[in-house]
């Protein structure tokens, strides 16, 4: 009995977690699944019932928004993906340097990172808004960057690098202080300079960590809804509406559940096709 | 690193000691002081700008905010509403961040101090969920706190902040318990300890980084949650900070002052919360997440 007993603790210990993930997590996704078969839609209940793969035929179909919305996730993911990454990495190397005021430094450079997306448009509306924003004193007094097709992509991009940079740089940080100094000692004896030796003893210790974070961040930036929603509410003329953002309009705004399901479904597989892909590739935790 | 051991004798190649003596170096000042001032001039200047519009009177153009007034935050504050929201944000980040933290203890610490059938199952699921997308979660999340009457209550933003922080909560707050020796918790078992408390003696006293860490690190996330807050909450007095600063963002577009006072209060807590926690969360991260 006591065997048994303490051969449970584990489980125990763990129940409330597998509960709550269950519960929350794995019943909503089989739910979408269901509802992705469905007619549904909160505004318009008379006309509920089995749709079939209704949904799935609209949206391959006949939903431009669907197919643009892809192409613009895919553009949206890899600029900010690419560029958080480069920015990251230099960042996280400068602020891994030993200087007076490191702590600070790095309070103050991390800091966007605890800001949510919308006071991120709240605060990037104040720069961007022509009257007002800081763009005037560059001297394009009365350019909308944000009502603009051609200047909108820039802004959004540059909006969330100011916040996702931070992230990125104490992933790397992170991983950076796991490297050993005796390393960059030898590698230095031997006569390697500092450009070989950041690409011979740091990014071979950091390739890991930099897999795991452009993959989480990938992920993150593919959910992201918040910015967007705010910040251009998917336009102008819907030209910055990402998938996810395309489905939470359809969820908050439209109140169409049965089609906003079949949406679902469908980022759901590209994001879990791109992500093992990518692993793949990336040979993830492999032999260097 | 621009540490360059060659110029000092072997034994005193510490790294430390080897980048203080360089400190003077022009080189440096182009390669790490230049692009940081740049970087904290990138970083600074769009909080600072909020700040402007926040103190300035309305209609003032002027780039540093002289007098100062507190005008906006009185409209924010009382007219607007942003007391209730910030209340409303305030419990539902501190429920989350007491469940989150409580929860994941006992989730790292099987992970940590366990070998048992299912656990890489378990890890292996914890890390799946990071694929979950919040946005395509609404729908069936509406229905499941629909049919629970929790629709407009401050409880279903807790229960669904307090699930989505979990996993990597679990994740970090293992990799912290691990770094505990259970050496120590061993010999307080011999020594007649009950395994409970044991922890309570040995671990928890141990472990304040990582339950600041991951504290803080939910209670963040859970103040800046604004999809969830949006659907699941229609009704003024529920409102969270973020779903209140986007409808100022909406509805007084034109009020800047308001705007940037609103985003004052809706940044305060957290930066201050993350200035004082960066260094945890960076250990932290080093200790769990990346090394898995």
């Amino acid at each position: 009995m006591t065997t048994m007993r303490r051969k449970a603790v584990p489980y125990l210990l763990i129940s409330p977690t597998v509960a709550l993930i269950a519960a929350f997590l794995v019943y909503p996704i089989a739910s979408v699944a269901y509802y992705s078969l469905q007619h549904r839609n909160l505004t318009r209940p008379w006309a509920d019932g089995f749709a079939g793969l209704g949904n799935f035929r609209q949206m391959l179909f006949e939903d431009e928004v669907f197919w643009h919305s892809l192409g613009f996730t895919a553009k949206w993911v890899v600029a900010e993906i690419g560029l958080q990454l480069i920015l990251g990495l230099a960042l996280a190397l400068i602020v891994n340097e030993s200087f007076i005021g490191r702590g600070l430094a790095r309070s103050l450079v991390f800091s966007p990172w605890a800001v949510s997306g919308v006071l991120t448009t709240g605060i990037w509306i104040l720069l961007y808004t022509p009257s007002t924003g800081v763009l005037r004193f560059l001297g394009q007094p009365e350019a909308a960057v944000l009502g603009n097709p051609d200047t909108v992509f820039p802004a959004v991009v540059v909006t969330e690098l100011w916040r996702g940079v931070p992230f990125f740089a104490i992933l790397l940080l992170a991983g950076l202080q796991g490297i050993p100094g005796e390393l960059y000692e030898a590698a230095a004896v031997d006569g390697a300079g500092r450009v070989r030796r950041f690409l011979h003893v740091t990014l071979p210790h950091l390739r890991d960590a930099i897999v795991l974070a452009t993959l989480l961040r990938g992920v993150w930036e593919f959910n992201n809804v918040d910015l967007l929603y705010t910040l251009t509410g998917g336009g102008p003329a819907q030209v910055t509406t990402t998938l996810p953002l395309y489905v939470a309009q359809r969820a908050v705004d439209s109140k169409d559940f049965g089609y906003g399901s079949a949406l679902t479904m469908a980022g759901f597989v590209i994001l879990l096709f791109c992500s093992i892909l990518y692993l793949r590739l990336s040979r993830f935790g492999g032999e260097r | 690193m621009s540490a360059d051991v060659m110029t000092r004798p072997r034994t005193r190649a510490l790294p430390q000691g080897a980048r203080r003596r360089r400190r003077r170096d022009p080189g440096r000042v182009l390669r790490l002081y230049v692009p940081l001032g740049l970087y904290l001039v990138f970083t600074l200047v769009p909080f600072y700008w909020m700040l402007v519009f926040a103190l300035r009177p309305a209609g003032s153009t002027d780039p540093v905010p002289w007098p100062i007034t507190f005008e906006h935050f009185e409209t924010v504050w009382n007219d607007i509403g942003y007391a209730v929201f910030f209340k409303n944000s305030v419990i539902v980040g501190v429920w989350s961040l007491l469940v989150t933290t409580v929860i994941a203890v006992m989730g790292g610490y099987a992970l940590s101090r366990y070998r048992f059938r299912g656990r890489s199952l378990f890890m292996v699921v914890l890390l799946c969920t990071q694929f979950i997308p919040g946005a395509m979660m609404l729908i069936p999340l509406f229905s499941i706190f629909k049919s629970l009457g929790l629709i407009n209550s401050l409880a279903s933003l807790i229960v669904a902040d307090t699930v989505f922080n979990l996993p990597l909560s679990i994740i970090l707050m293992s990799g912290f318990i691990s770094a505990v020796p259970f050496t120590v918790e061993e010999a307080a078992m011999v020594d007649g300890c009950t395994r409970f408390r044991g922890f309570l003696a040995i671990v928890l006293p141990q472990l304040r980084p990582g339950l600041i860490a991951v504290g803080s690190f939910a209670f963040i996330h859970t103040w800046n949650n604004f999809l969830f807050a949006l659907m699941f909450v229609s009704k003024q007095d529920s409102f969270t900070i973020p779903v209140g600063l986007s409808y100022t963002i909406g509805e007084y577009s034109a009020d800047f002052g308001a705007l940037a006072a609103g985003g004052v209060v809706a940044a305060l807590p957290v930066v201050c919360v993350f200035a004082v926690v960066q260094r945890y969360l960076v250990h932290g991260i080093s200790a769990g997440a990346v090394k898995g």
